[in-house]
């Protein structure tokens, strides 16, 4: 199995490729990829240092195409993907059909990975995306459980890509207008979800804090209590009179003790989320996994989650929780 | 411009839905879409007794479409989309790639529902390449990005699809494998007792400071306003929209559909009944937010 690790810089670039990553993934600095905060991202001259210094240690990288351009914006999309293939990346992630029809005629040896953003979730959805545009993998949207996961491996007409760890979107990728129904800015046309120009904190004089998104209460903590980025799925909201997370918890992804399982039912690549996460994370969290990966290919049968791995990534986790998500069944 | 019933996204009894149809059937409306799109496990009306429904309507001489889910996952919802196929009496709402697929193998029209992301005018003539022929626009689409789609697709020479837009209803925003309904009433989704249907309009979610904000309804989440496009009606009809969506709520629908119907044979746009949806408009989707 690859180990696929985020890349929103170019020092996270070089610290993925240093701890062991196969492949890493990053975009242009611009509304073209799903992580586009500021500060983020990559510009030419960074992208082509980073493909540099990655090329020249075997390591892969892909560039995240993966937003829903509109027909006015369209002329932008096709050049990035044109810019992708003149800096000698390996694959282009995408999830919109104008933007892969544009890259297969264009640019038919630059592989076509279909995005988590593309929502497929089958094999006549994958069949789709392979005789359409020709993908030569895909990414699986975090909503399947591990073994619809293992069915899908079996039947699927390309190899195909599972998160593994980081944050989790609780709904289908490419399925969810929670941010631009409070916002107007969507991850599908604008690369980001809960924008934080649009984030508030509020302090109260009896020392709770609020956090507004474009003026709605997303949630409210106690003095001392840790408090999470307030996407809409992560807030605090009243249902039937009780006030909880209503639609999840701010925690994390983590596949760690799946490993057996993914390897057996074929997973090509496990994906590392967290662009928007500093070196530090991807430096641990990639050193990690790849020493999970590597023990478990030298002697699968003697392999088990260690604790020390189970830790170093707990230690990074959004809320230092994690979860098994909807890889399990109880999740659900 | 035609009148269309969306198909209905929550749970109701089985006899309560029958009898919902069977009025809605002495509607002034064209199409009725009929169907679960939201989950497989709800079965008052299973695939085979929409089908006889669609059957029993079609025959009544109204244009009936078999909706299909948002999200498949299971074998068993797979299967479920089939049976609807197999049957081939009756135009497909494709609302997920699987079904667009399934019906592109099989040579056989669809619609292109809301949640299929088409975004510009390619999108939308490669799907056209793949069989369809009447397209919903996803909530996302305002008056403005449609404007230039359908231009774009004019002047590249195709004739756009039928257009149908979401009118009247609560505008369906996400979708998860989780039950956030099983959540919120705390039982597994496994062994979920089918409790949505205690919640025939959703499970109304606010904020901490009281505000209504989104309806819980399943695995999918819906805006708490019921949005309204009627005074829009002027630039609906300058862009070309052919059908008028109304999705089904439990209360004053007979009445909805009239006012509608009244709307589209005057000239002057109607009075706002629901409220606005700031997506057409290019703002956040809920209306009274600033537009950032």
């Amino acid at each position: 199995m690859q180990l696929v690790c985020p890349a929103g810089n170019l020092p996270a670039l070089r610290a993925a490729v240093d701890a062991g990553a196969n492949a890493v993934y990053a975009g242009f600095r611009d509304q073209t990829n799903a992580r586009a905060f500021p500060g983020l991202n990559f510009d030419e001259a960074e992208l082509r240092a980073g493909i540099a210094y990655a090329h020249a240690r075997s390591c892969q990288v892909y560039l995240a195409l993966n937003t829903y351009p509109e027909t006015a914006r369209l002329p932008a999309w096709r050049a990035a993907v044109d810019h992708a293939a003149e800096l000698g990346c390996d694959a282009i992630i995408a999830a919109e059909m104008a933007v892969l029809e544009h890259a297969m005629r264009e640019h038919p040896k630059l592989a076509r990975h279909l995005s988590v953003q593309g929502s497929a979730t089958t094999a006549p959805a994958l069949r789709y995306m392979h005789e359409r545009f020709g993908i030569s993998r895909a990414v699986l949207p975090r909503v399947l459980s591990l073994q619809q996961v293992e069915r899908l491996c079996a039947v699927s007409p390309v190899p195909l890509e599972v998160f593994a760890f980081g944050s989790l979107c609780i709904m289908v990728e490419g399925r969810c207008q929670l941010s631009s129904y409070v916002t107007g800015a969507s991850p599908n046309r604008h690369g980001v979800c809960s924008p934080a120009r649009f984030v508030r904190w509020e302090e109260h004089a009896d020392g709770q804090r609020g956090v507004r998104l474009n003026g709605l209460l997303m949630d409210r903590y106690q003095p001392g209590e840790p408090a999470a980025y307030p996407t809409v799925c992560k807030g605090r909201f009243e249902v039937g009179g009780e006030v909880f997370h209503a639609l999840e918890e701010p925690t994390s992804l983590n596949t760690l003790a799946l490993l057996p399982q993914l390897a057996r039912a074929g997973v090509a690549a496990l994906k590392i989320e967290g662009r928007q996460r500093g070196v530090a994370y991807v430096s641990a969290v990639t050193r990690t996994w790849r020493e999970a990966i590597d023990r478990h290919r030298a002697d699968p049968a003697a392999w088990s989650p260690r604790d020390d791995w189970q830790q170093a990534l707990a230690a990074h986790a959004e809320g230092h929780q994690t979860t098994l998500g909807p890889y399990h069944r109880a999740w659900h | 411009m035609k009148l269309s019933l969306g198909p209905l996204q929550y749970f109701w009894p089985r006899e309560r839905t029958l009898a919902f149809y069977r009025e809605a059937a002495t509607w002034p409306l064209d199409v009725i879409y009929l169907g679960e799109t939201v989950c497989s496990k709800r079965r008052e009306l299973g695939t085979r007794d929409w089908i006889a429904l669609a059957e029993e309507l079609a025959g009544e001489g109204r244009e009936v479409v078999l909706s299909s889910l948002a999200l498949v996952e299971a074998e068993s919802e797979l299967n479920a989309v089939l049976r609807m196929l197999d049957h081939g009496g009756f135009l497909i709402e494709a609302n997920d790639l699987t079904t667009v697929q399934l019906c592109r193998e099989r040579g056989l029209p669809f619609v292109a529902g809301p949640t299929l992301n088409v975004y510009n005018h390619r999108a939308l003539a490669m799907l056209a390449e793949d069989g369809m022929r009447r397209w919903v626009p996803g909530v996302e689409q305002g008056e403005q990005l449609l404007a230039d789609l359908l231009a774009a697709c004019r002047a590249e020479g195709a004739i756009p699809p039928e257009l149908e837009v979401i009118a009247w209803g609560r505008l369906p925003l996400s979708y998860s494998a989780r039950c956030f309904t099983a959540r919120a009433l705390d039982v597994a989704k496994d062994a979920c007792g089918f409790r949505c249907i205690e919640h025939p309009d959703g499970l109304p979610l606010a904020t901490r400071e009281g505000e209504p904000f989104l309806r819980i309804n399943g695995i999918q989440v819906q805006g708490e306003e019921t949005t309204d496009l009627g005074p829009e009606l002027p630039a609906l009809r300058a862009l070309g929209v052919d059908i008028l969506r109304l999705y089904p709520q439990t209360e004053g629908m007979r009445d909805v559909v009239a006012h509608f119907d009244l709307a589209r044979r005057s000239p002057q746009p109607p009075p706002r009944r629901g409220a606005v949806n700031g997506y057409w408009r290019g703002q956040p989707g809920k209306p009274g937010l600033p537009a950032g």
